[in-house]
């Protein structure tokens, strides 16, 4: 089982979380073009070894996490959340 | 044949206590203290049990988890327990036991016949005989009941768990798994250090081979040492120490999952029979020992063959001498001292070694003790039947004839011991092969986990003691604690090497069994071997080595040795398979906890559930939510009751509770906006004062989700969701926000729980509402069709809505959760006075069918917008999710098989959901479309449904085509028309 550290709630088991998929993608205007929705919607690597990972604490305070997990021995690296204003503001709290 | 009996004195019993139990029927007395084995033992019972394939003789073979023989049914009736153990099962007073997979008795087993066709029951057997190239699968289908009959282990019960299990979710800082004299000064050094320590061991007792040492560790006799550092750890505060506590699995971030086993002599006091425990420990360390091998040689299998070390721990243990005359066949150091302790008993020991020659030490041991030592010899084959009664010895190269022939009653054998590395071969941690020691060692881990003790292969005690120190000291300091740093011993510890044993040329393989529970003989695995199936892997697959219960514990390593011999290649680079959970067998039971049955899934009920429960609605449970499924009057059928809620719904006015549907408060300034770009139509252009039926996109361009969205004011909006896509939905918007469009000032909420929700509908809502809700005009022309105003019941806002999900006149009202059964109530009975009543999930998904409004089963997660025929809902003056994606051009393709109504050709006739749609005659492949929703009609006095086909409407309206349901067996000859049956310009609507 893993144990994702949330910035707001603490180390916590993972079936407290949902997975909300590759958190590198980043998703065009929604008027852009087909090929860009399609890149976006349905690319995807499969890497082997530090992943950046869309996680959602979702029985717990249902912030939206980037998780760096590695795909190959699962170990966390980092757990931040994916708004960059609540990420530097808990950052700040904790500073 | 009974040979084992108790010695007068010694032992870890209590001799003044009287346990009575039963095996077999036979009625038998033990003291606390005993194992089910040892009481048996000392009773004389040595032959328990039949094997898996071949039905032969077998007895308890060692005394512990390595047991792969005598498994026995424990217990009677919804309490049995299959495959149980006897050498691991605690005896306790009242005990009941039976012997298993045998017919009609133990002693007397039809099945046994099987050992006269064993020379057709080889490896891939199955495989070859029944399935394959050229055999039909239903050739396995028809004679794997009989197989299945043949062989096999014990019956589990076929009547519910009566039994309570619990699960504990545990933090610490370090789990010990075993109590060893590795294990437990690990233990102690981590909690003198301050380190949060759980200690779990596997038996009653805490020690492992302390239990059976008669030597001294650290200067003191094994028992004295084991009773101080019991002392010392039972008060510390740092410490839970976990008895009958068996470590199954260790998973990512260091979680272990551990099962605990009732104290049985407590059974009348602990409420649970087992505890799953969870245990997030910082680090782990494995003290788990190691397990000896047996040997192979033609008749390994008999009743009285034993592991060395188990006749040692019944001697010294439980004060059991399984027999009187013993030949005990080593290949290394360890079994002398069992040998030592059966001489000083007073038993007849012969000593046969393997190797040509022992150390002074061993050599003076056997001669002060009267033991016949003979070295450099090694067992060929063992005599008896329902047990051993000699054996055939000769030199142990393998080459020359038998040399003579030993009368005995036990054979204690050694092969060598095996780490137990289970649980961090689990980890993906490959061992490596030790030729000097014949072991494979430990690799080591990329997570905090570390091997002691015998575990790491290091044999001595005083060693295994101070690995564990050490370890535990490195560990200490790597959470940052400071304790005395020791140094870690090497692995081994014999004073003459262990010699592997060759086999004999001329030996019967077909005796010598290598996985004894499976029944997996050297001549198996020399067959797979010239089959090709060499690696160990395939080798397992195919032959079923080390797939039984005890997952090959003692047979993976003779295995290998043999491959090796026959493939000339060493054990090394043969390499060995990877161990997965469970490293035990695990009940169901504990694994599942309290969540069974009812508790399976949290259930959810509505606020107006009490209410409508208890005025006989009839509930159903639709996926967490409790709902109400039909109100039947005295004696009607659902059927009977559902169209009655129709009619009086079309006729006058019906009540449903709407409370499940998912409510989400989307507040702020760019709420509209927000909407707009998750909805495919337009909100923020919606004045305030109305609600809009929205419809959202999934990225891809298929249909997510539907539902309405009411402007309350300027900024805020009030959506719902579809009851089943609720959580979705919330999950979908908060990430939105979040990652995606964190500009957009919008804060979006559930509410689902704090509103209950009522729908009223039917020509004569209009009638009731204003008896009970104040403050409202409800005239078409102060409240329009999709009007949102705001009404007050008994003093309590409420939030209408004019919306019909059934074709009529229609309000959704809103109310606080709590006022929700009083609205009800007066609603019910005001409709009751207008001719009109509550309805059901039934009717509510019968309505909307006549309406031709998608539901459920029509949003299933492949249609379009177009599909359902609602493309002309999508907005073209604005971006939105999913808008570009919907129109590749596959998914506007016009013989995409979209929404139509479906009516009987023949009126009187009916079909049902899941029916293919299919031209006459080619009704055998996938048709051309499929029903998704039926009901019968009142309002038309037939039967209808919703169906998707290729082409839909455009193609076939007015045709006829076959509904075809070959697995109810019944075609129906259905006309397509257009999915709205009833009242399509929408005047009862606006009425």
């Amino acid at each position: 089982m893993l144990r994702i550290k949330c910035p707001f709630c603490g180390e916590r088991d993972h079936s407290e979380f949902s997975y909300g998929g590759d958190a590198n993608i980043i998703y065009p205007d929604l008027a852009a073009s087909m090929e860009a929705w399609i890149e976006a919607v349905y690319r995807r690597e499969n890497p082997k070894g530090p992943h950046r990972e869309r996680w959602q604490h979702t029985d717990g305070c249902r912030l939206w996490l980037i998780v760096e997990r590695d795909t190959l021995t699962h170990e966390i690296a980092s757990v931040m959340p994916a708004n960059a204003a609540l990420a530097s503001l808990l950052d700040g709290q904790s500073s | 044949m009974s040979t084992g009996f108790r010695l007068q004195q010694g032992g870890r019993i209590d001799r003044n206590s009287e346990y009575r139990f039963n095996f077999d029927g036979q009625a038998m007395t033990g003291h606390a203290g005993d194992s089910l084995a040892s009481a048996l033992l000392a009773n004389g019972i040595q032959f328990v049990a039949r094997s898996f394939k071949y039905h032969r003789p077998r007895g308890i073979m060692s005394a512990a988890l390595e047991e792969a023989n005598a498994l026995v049914t424990l217990g009677e009736g919804a309490h049995s327990l299959p495959n149980s153990v006897v050498t691991t099962e605690e005896l306790h007073d009242g005990l009941t036991a039976h012997a298993q997979h045998c017919w009609p008795s133990l002693k007397v087993d039809f099945a046994a016949v099987n050992q006269v066709f064993a020379s057709l029951l080889g490896a891939g057997f199955y495989y070859k005989t029944f399935m394959g190239p050229g055999r039909s699968p239903k050739n396995w289908l028809f004679y794997e009941h009989f197989i299945r009959r043949a062989a096999g282990l014990g019956k589990a019960a076929r009547e519910p768990d009566p039994d309570q299990y619990e699960t504990v979710n545990a933090f610490c800082d370090l789990l010990v798994i075993g109590s060893g004299p590795a294990g437990l000064e690990a233990a102690r050094i981590a909690a003198e250090a301050g380190l949060d320590v759980i200690l779990a061991e596997r038996d009653f007792e805490l020690g492992g081979a302390l239990l059976t040492n008669t030597g001294t560790i650290d200067q003191q006799p094994a028992a004295q040492w084991l009773a101080s550092r019991l002392g010392t750890l039972n008060k510390s505060a740092n410490i839970r120490i976990l008895k009958r506590t068996t470590a199954f699995g260790l998973y990512d971030g260091t979680v272990a999952g551990l099962v605990e086993r009732r104290d049985p002599v407590k059974a009348a006091t602990i409420p649970w029979r087992e505890r799953f425990w969870i245990v997030r420990a910082k680090r782990i360390i494995i003290a788990a020992g190691a397990m000896e091998r047996p040997l192979l040689f033609a008749g390994n299998d008999r009743p009285g063959i034993m592991l060395a070390s188990a006749v040692g721990s019944y001697l010294n243990r439980w004060a059991v001498a399984p027999g009187r005359r013993i030949v005990l066949a080593t290949t290394n150091d360890s079994a002398y001292a069992t040998a030592r302790d059966l001489a000083i008993a007073g038993l007849s020991v012969t000593l046969i070694d393997s190797r040509e020659r022992v150390s002074e030490t061993l050599h003076k041991l056997a001669n002060n003790t009267g033991i016949d030592l003979r070295l450099g010899q090694a067992i060929r084959a063992a005599l008896g039947g329902r047990h051993v009664r000699a054996v055939d010895i000769g030199p142990a190269t393998g080459q020359g004839s038998i040399t003579g022939r030993l009368a005995c009653d036990i054979v204690a054998v050694s092969g060598g011991w095996s780490p137990t590395q289970h649980l961090l071969s689990q980890r993906g941690v490959k061992p490596s092969w030790n030729q000097t020691l014949q072991a494979f060692l430990p690799g080591r881990a990329n997570e905090p986990i570390d091997c002691v003790g015998a575990a790491a292969g290091i044999w001595r005690s005083d060693d295994c003691a101070r690995s564990g120190r050490a370890i535990a000291a490195a560990a200490a300091a790597a959470l940052g604690r400071k304790a005395p740093v020791d140094d870690i011993p090497a692995p081994g510890g014999w004073e003459t090497p262990i010699k592997p044993v060759r086999l004999a040329s001329d030996l019967n393989l077909k005796k010598i069994f290598v996985d004894l529970q499976h029944d997996v003989t050297a001549a198996d695995i020399l067959q797979a071997n010239q089959e090709g199936y060499e690696a160990p892997e395939l080798l397992k697959r195919y032959t079923t080595l080390g797939m039984a219960a005890d997952q090959g514990r003692t047979s993976a390593v003779p295995a290998l040795a043999l491959l090796s011999e026959m493939a000339s290649r060493s054990v090394g680079e043969i390499g060995t398979t990877t161990f997965r959970p469970p490293f035990a067998p695990v009940s169901i039971g504990a694994l599942a906890g309290a969540e069974r049955d009812k508790h399976l899934l949290p259930i959810r009920r509505s606020p107006l559930h009490d209410v409508i429960a208890d005025s006989g609605a009839h509930m159903l449970e639709t996926g967490l939510w409790m709902r109400p499924w039909y109100y039947p009057q005295t004696g009607e059928t659902v059927d009977e009751a559902y169209l009655r809620e129709m009619r009086q719904t079309r006729d006058a006015v019906g009540l449903c509770d709407v409370s499940t549907l998912g409510k989400i408060a989307v507040q702020g300034p760019d709420a509209g906006e927000f909407l707009d770009r998750i909805y495919v139509n337009g909100f923020k252009a919606m004045k305030v004062g109305m609600a809009r039926y929205g419809v959202m996109l999934r990225e891809d361009g298929i249909v997510m989700d539907d539902g309405t969205s009411w402007r309350l004011s300027e900024h805020e909006y009030f959506m719902t969701t579809t009851t089943g896509n609720a959580a979705k939905v919330m999950a979908w918007l908060e990430d939105l926000l979040e990652t995606r469009w964190p500009e957009l000032r919008v804060s979006v909420s559930s509410v689902t729980d704090q509103w209950a929700g009522i729908s009223v509908a039917g020509p004569r809502a209009r009638e009731i509402l204003p008896a009970h809700i104040g403050g409202l005009d409800f005239t078409n022309e102060a409240f329009p069709f999709m009007a949102v105003r705001t009404g007050v019941f008994n003093g309590v806002p409420c939030r209408l809505a004019r919306i019909s999900f059934s074709g009529e006149l229609a309000y959704e009202v809103y109310i606080g959760a709590s006022h929700g059964p009083a609205l009800w109530h007066a609603l019910r009975n005001m409709a009751k006075e207008h001719g009109g009543c509550a309805y059901g999930l039934e009717a509510l998904g019968a309505l909307r069918i006549e309406k031709g409004h998608v539901g459920g089963p029509e949003l299933d997660g492949r249609t379009t917008l177009e599909d359902l025929g609602l493309g002309r809902m999508a907005s073209t003056k604005k971006a939105f999710i999913g808008n570009i994606l919907r129109q590749r051009p596959d998914l506007q393709r016009a013989d995409r098989a979209r929404l139509v109504g479906l009516v009987p050709v023949t009126k009187g006739e009916t079909f049902k959901g899941g029916a293919i749609l299919a031209e006459q005659g080619q009704e055998d492949g996938h048709g051309l479309g499929w029903v998704t929703s039926v009901t019968e009609s009142p309002s038309l006095g037939h039967w209808i449904g919703l169906g998707f086909i290729q082409g839909g409407l455009d193609k076939w309206q007015g045709k006829t085509i076959l509904a075809a349901d070959p697995i109810r067996g019944r075609s129906t000859l259905v006309k397509i028309v257009a999915p709205h049956f009833l009242d399509p310009e929408g005047t009862r609507l606006h009425a």
